[in-house]
């Protein structure tokens, strides 16, 4: 501070090299954190727009009510979406309360150790390529047999089942202590607890797990390339058969010569990333619901 | 405890709900429901002595209670003080077998009520927690329930018949001191209530089921003076009925409601006296330095 004709700068103030510096390094790790929120929000306003832009001239509400056609044209996917429909409700039915169980006794019966490796076969589980849940239900119930609605299911419920267990786990674990005291103290049974007092306060998150597993389920390719996969152009309701579904009718679509299935290919695309994304806006409503009930008991 | 009203009516505004009836607190109303003649005559002014015979608790390796030996008089309120971290919880939470609930912990020793050690294999945990409810630090109300629903859950959970529940429920809420706060709004969220409220209702949840011993472990840590003020009444009241443990880290808490103060330190019982004598003329140097606070 040579310079003693001014007076001198109060510290608040002063505009030092080190401020300068901090102060970019804040702009630029602000700016590609942002970027990359960008990016990812974009892949996916891109994904959408093209599958919309390229699906919506094909879609139709005879698109949704007419069986497949093979040839030309005609026809729509609504025994894929009746398909669909089966496969999922009844992987669902055999997941949910499997991974529910498992979240269960995760959480609140295993031991620290029994726990740990739980949750680390269910991720495991979980990262096992789907193309291989596919080959082991073929060996298992394909061979021999047939492909069928049952075991495409079976399929879909081999993929769901580590997602609802670990995230029901988070649910569960989330349920505040003190919650579960004062069921026990008050002479319920752990079991008793966890039904009366733990899995209501958990419901909505418990409900959110199981959507957004059945939005993954829906989509799901591979687990059904070996198990339901050859299926008749029409409506079929039957399990024990094989059952039409979305995602191998796009696949068998766009693997079409003709320039129509392929448009019918991405309205099925279409159809398919409504459903999803309509879920999973359902999940985020029950989620929200299970945070306000689970705040209520942390308070 | 007494209170006179016009500091009970001051007491009233500061608190957040607006049904109110001023001689709701009135001690002699409370004094008449506290005695019990609305009771089954086997519940009518029957307390327990609680016996804890060579207690020692443990979380894993760290020995958190060392060998205490202490009895719960019927009809009297036992105060337990001690710093933080001393063991005061702990010792409470294996009278009801919560201890154990946790992850590595376990106990030695006897606990016996009427003389059946409640640590035994025979004994279950369950059938303890009925005889023995508890009061927790922090409000803890069954978020998805209704007041009503929060009271009633005990008498779920040991199935009792369901018309014989509005008469129950509403008598453990007279107990507590809150059925004039919550008789126009028994379906509301037990949440919605304030702390104070919260409290009260946990306190006639634990009641409901007609315990023997109730254990409050800090019950007004979390609250302001006045909900304070009107929990320790509620304790004077319930101790005609229910043999009462009550852990605090407030000193004045303890001799303003305690009759019987136990002294804890380092997991260890210092001393135990009545509350005028530990408070005026204690035998162990470390009860008078804590009492006088220059300690813990």
């Amino acid at each position: 501070m040579s310079d003693s004709s001014f007076p001198r700068r109060h510290p608040l103030l002063a505009q030092t090299e080190h401020l300068r510096r901090r102060r970019f390094v804040n702009r630029v790790m602000e700016l590609s954190a942002w970027t990359g929120a960008v990016i990812a929000v974009g892949v996916l306003a891109v994904v959408i727009t093209s599958v919309a832009t390229e699906g919506i001239s094909s879609l139709s509400i005879s698109f949704l009510t007419t069986p497949t056609n093979p040839f030309g044209q005609a026809g729509g996917i609504s025994n894929a979406i009746v398909g669909t429909g089966i496969l999922v409700a009844l992987a669902t039915l055999m997941a949910v309360p499997i991974g529910i169980l498992v979240a269960i006794y995760s959480s609140e019966f295993a031991g620290p150790r029994s726990g740990f490796v739980i949750s680390y076969v269910l991720d495991v589980l979980n990262g096992v390529p789907t193309i291989i849940t596919g080959i082991f239900v073929f060996g298992l119930l394909v061979v021999g047999h047939q492909q069928s609605g049952w075991a495409g299911a079976v399929a879909l419920a081999i993929v769901m089942v580590p997602l609802v267990s670990r995230s029901c786990h988070e649910v569960l674990t989330l349920v505040p202590d003190a919650v579960k005291e004062a069921g026990l103290a008050l002479g319920a049974s752990r079991w008793r607890t966890m039904l009366t007092v733990i899995i209501p306060t958990a419901l909505g998150g418990l409900i959110t797990s199981a959507l957004l597993a059945v939005a993954r389920a829906a989509g799901e390719t591979a687990p059904l390339l070996f198990t339901s996969s050859i299926f008749p152009n029409l409506v079929q309701t039957d399990p024990s058969q094989v059952l039409p579904n979305i995602p191998v009718t796009i696949f068998q679509f766009s693997e079409s010569p003709e320039p129509a299935k392929h448009a019918q290919a991405w309205a099925a695309a279409l159809v398919l990333i409504v459903f999803v994304f309509v879920v999973n806006i359902v999940a985020r409503l029950f989620s929200a619901q299970a945070r306000r009930r689970i705040a209520a008991g942390r308070q | 405890m007494n209170l006179d009203q016009g500091d009970l009516n001051v007491a009233h505004s500061g608190e957040t709900t607006e049904r109110r009836c001023p001689e709701r607190m009135e001690p002699s109303r409370h004094v008449t429901i506290a005695s019990g003649d609305a009771q089954p005559s086997d519940a009518t002014d029957s307390t327990r002595r609680v016996r804890l015979e060579g207690l020692n608790a443990f979380y894993r390796n760290h020995h958190a209670v060392r060998d205490i030996n202490l009895s719960f008089e019927p009809g009297r309120v036992m105060g337990i003080i001690g710093p933080s971290g001393c063991g005061k919880s702990t010792m409470v939470r294996c009278i009801n077998r919560m201890h154990e609930e946790i992850p590595g912990a376990r106990s030695e020793g006897r606990v016996l009520l009427d003389d059946i050690d409640l640590q035994s294999s025979e004994v279950d945990a369950v059938s303890v927690r009925r005889l023995v409810g508890m009061v927790f630090q922090k409000p803890n109300p069954f978020p998805t329930m209704s007041i009503f629903d929060n009271v009633a859950a005990g008498l779920r959970f040991t199935g009792t018949p369901r018309r014989e529940r509005a008469e129950r429920v509403e008598r453990a809420f007279e107990s507590a001191g809150l059925w004039e706060e919550v008789k126009e709004r028994l379906t509301n969220p037990g949440v919605s209530l304030s702390g104070g409220q919260q409290q009260r209702l946990c306190i006639a949840r634990a009641l409901a089921v007609e315990p023997d011993v109730l254990l409050m472990d800090e019950p007004c840590s979390a609250l302001d003076p006045v909900a304070t003020l009107k929990i320790e009444e509620l304790i004077g009241q319930l101790k005609k009925k229910v043999t009462i443990a009550l852990v605090t880290h407030n000193m004045q808490q303890a001799a303003r409601v305690a009759d019987t103060t136990a002294f804890m330190l380092g997991g260890e019982l210092i001393e135990v006296d009545s509350t005028e004598k530990m408070f005026t003329n204690p035998r162990d140097e470390r009860t008078e330095q804590y009492v006088t606070g220059r300690y813990g």
